[in-house]
């Protein structure tokens, strides 16, 4: 009796351990599937011209036969044309450009956002719950709608001038229309919502002003919220792609993405350069891979909680 | 009770509100204007702009343009697609995730890559997996003995276009798929899964009859969630194709794109006008979604 159980309980483990291979196979391939493109992309990055156009494709390199002109030919200067004197792929400026966009929204998004959601959670005003469901219901209105305004309203502001706009009108166009962000209001109010009310009474008692219990209590107790919408709002400059196309009169005025497609497509024989495109798709992909493994549990934190709010 | 310090909320909401009034609320009010105005030439009269009247044509033009009913299909197919087969691929993978407790962390963090990253540099790396002669798609095909496809080169069929592009996009849109469902199956009251396996009950079963309704409000959520991005797909086509839109010009146009193409052409006369039809009757479908969302919800999510 017992050694039919024993049997039994073997035949279940069996059937156990070869399931979770099976889970284990599965969810190998589909690690594989979601690495291949990165690789692809660095191993084009690093091969010449006849390495690229080789049939059936090379699938490995080792290190030894990296070649590194890819990356040297982006920074070669461009001998004529309107970009005569440039850099093939102004890498360097692009990034700063992205950077100081990146800084100067997400500086203007967090102080919106925490003293909105302060108001929202702490304050008790008229209409104070009708505001914030108008705010939420805003989300769900597809960008375009407001693109083609702001697009206008920049016009008029003087901000976007075919002929005479300066760097620091474009930085303008680029930042202002994204310093609010509902959706951070959202996530932050309810962070806020959880710092106990005695806190605020006792502070009140001790006579300490709002603007100094906001900073001094409730900004240090939900600085991780605070950290996540900082790292999540500052990723965002790097995918920004059509208002900074829109809205900036010089090609040096713009953001990474902007100057990687088409950048390495002869206009005149419509040929590609494969291994250059891939070097610079390298560059501008590093820095955010950089950023998401220095802080990847703030920003899976953060983004998985976008998903769950429903 | 606290009493109501209305003036000194407002102070704090100031910024926000004087933002959200010009970059929100007024482009809003200002879409549905713009899109009846008669030829509309907005930075004429030194930026104050010109109209004859107002009109309904604008729609008019846009129902008779071709180019906006291949927006319309591409779009649907996009989102009709993609996000099926994500949402169903995703939830067995966080299922399979959820077996295996000791590499979790290392596989979602695999898994999360494609949403930390540029969409037109990757788009771009995509399309040269996609290149007929030397890409990667095509070498794996003729390991199973399957011609050459040509997917995104001059002469690329409407299909094999579509194909590659929802291949990238499925790629793109598993990352959030995957964390959401997994933080969202640790919701999920552990007891089931007992009472399941003293049942005996088959992973199937389990999948089907626990997992799959307890998630139901959230699988339904980013569904629509995810059909509403899906819908405004622009990023991914301009990685892949180039501004071009398509392996021939315009041929994988999305909604978002004819937007785009009539703002950008801003100077001509009505251009921006029919930039904003199109984009209202984006709104327009936006709103049918969400509104589905809210009925369906109510009446078929197990809670």
């Amino acid at each position: 009796m017992s050694e039919i159980f024993v049997q039994n309980e073997k035949a279940y483990k069996r059937k156990r351990i070869a399931g979770n291979i099976t889970i284990y196979i599965f969810l190998a391939l589909v690690a594989i599937s979601i690495l291949i493109p990165f690789y692809w992309m660095i191993l084009t990055s690093f091969k010449n011209e006849t390495q690229i156009t080789q049939i059936p494709p090379i699938l490995a390199l080792s290190p030894s036969d990296w070649k590194l002109s890819n990356y040297t030919d982006l920074f070669l200067t461009v001998p004529s044309g309107p970009r005569a004197g440039e850099p093939l792929f102004p890498f360097f400026r692009y990034m700063a450009n992205t950077v100081l966009i990146s800084l100067l929204t997400t500086v203007g998004t967090t102080i919106t956002t925490i003293l909105s959601a302060f108001a929202f959670s702490r304050l008790n005003f008229k209409g104070r719950d009708t505001l914030f469901a108008v705010l939420l219901a805003t989300m769900m209105v597809p960008g375009e709608i407001f693109i083609l305004t702001n697009f206008l309203t920049i016009n008029k502001f003087g901000w976007y001038n075919i002929f005479t706009q300066t760097y620091g009108q474009a930085i303008l166009a680029m930042t202002i229309p994204f310093m609010v962000s509902v959706f951070y209001i959202f996530y932050l109010r309810q962070t806020f919502k959880q710092i106990p009310n005695e806190l605020y009474f006792a502070a009140k008692v001790d006579g300490t002003s709002d603007f100094k219990y906001l900073l001094k209590i409730m900004v240090p107790i939900a600085m991780p919220t605070i950290v996540t919408i900082i790292i999540l709002n500052s990723m965002g400059a790097w995918s920004a792609y059509i208002w900074p196309a829109l809205v900036t009169a010089n090609d040096k005025y713009r953001l990474v993405s902007n100057g990687l497609r088409g950048a390495f497509t002869d206009t005149s024989t419509g040929r590609t350069d494969y291994g250059q495109q891939m070097a610079a798709s390298v560059l501008v992909t590093l820095p955010l891979l950089i950023v998401f493994f220095t802080f990847r549990k703030q920003i899976m934190r953060g983004v998985s909680r976008s998903g769950i709010k429903g | 009770m606290e009493k109501k310090n209305n003036l000194r909320a407002w102070i704090y909401l100031a910024p926000l509100l004087i933002l959200m009034t010009v970059f929100t609320f007024y482009p809003i009010v200002n879409a549905f204007i713009i899109s009846i105005y008669k030829d509309y030439q907005p930075l004429a009269n030194n930026g104050a702009g010109i109209i004859t009247g107002y009109t309904l044509q604008n729609f008019l033009f846009i129902f008779k343009n071709q180019l906006f009913w291949i927006s319309v299909k591409n779009t649907f197919v996009i989102a009709f697609v993609s996000v099926p087969i994500s949402i169903f691929l995703s939830l067995f993978i966080s299922v399979a995730l959820k077996n295996i407790p000791k590499l979790k962390g290392f596989f979602q963090t695999i898994y999360f890559l494609p949403y930390v990253t540029n969409a037109i540099a990757v788009g771009m790396a995509f399309a040269f997996m996609f290149h007929q002669n030397y890409g990667l798609f095509n070498a794996i095909l003729g390991w199973f003995g399957i011609d050459a496809i040509n997917w995104i080169g001059g002469t690329a069929s409407w299909t094999a276009q579509m194909g590659a592009l929802l291949i990238y996009t499925i790629w793109s849109g598993l990352a959030f798929k995957i964390l959401v469902f997994t933080s969202g199956m640790q919701n999920i009251d552990k007891q089931y899964y007992d009472a399941a396996k003293i049942d005996s009950a088959s992973k199937w079963t389990v999948f089907k009859r626990i997992t799959v309704p307890l998630l139901s409000p959230l699988i339904l959520y980013i569904s629509i969630t995810s059909m509403i991005g899906a819908l405004k797909a622009y990023n991914s086509v301009v990685g892949l194709f180039g501004i071009q839109m398509g392996a021939q010009p315009y041929s994988m146009m999305t909604i978002v794109a004819f937007v785009y193409r009539y703002v950008s052409g801003y100077t001509d006369v009505g251009y921006i006008s029919y930039a904003s039809a199109a984009a209202i009757i984006l709104f327009i479908i936006t709103v049918v979604f969400s509104l589905i969302q809210g009925v369906v919800s109510r009446k078929r999510v197990h809670y």
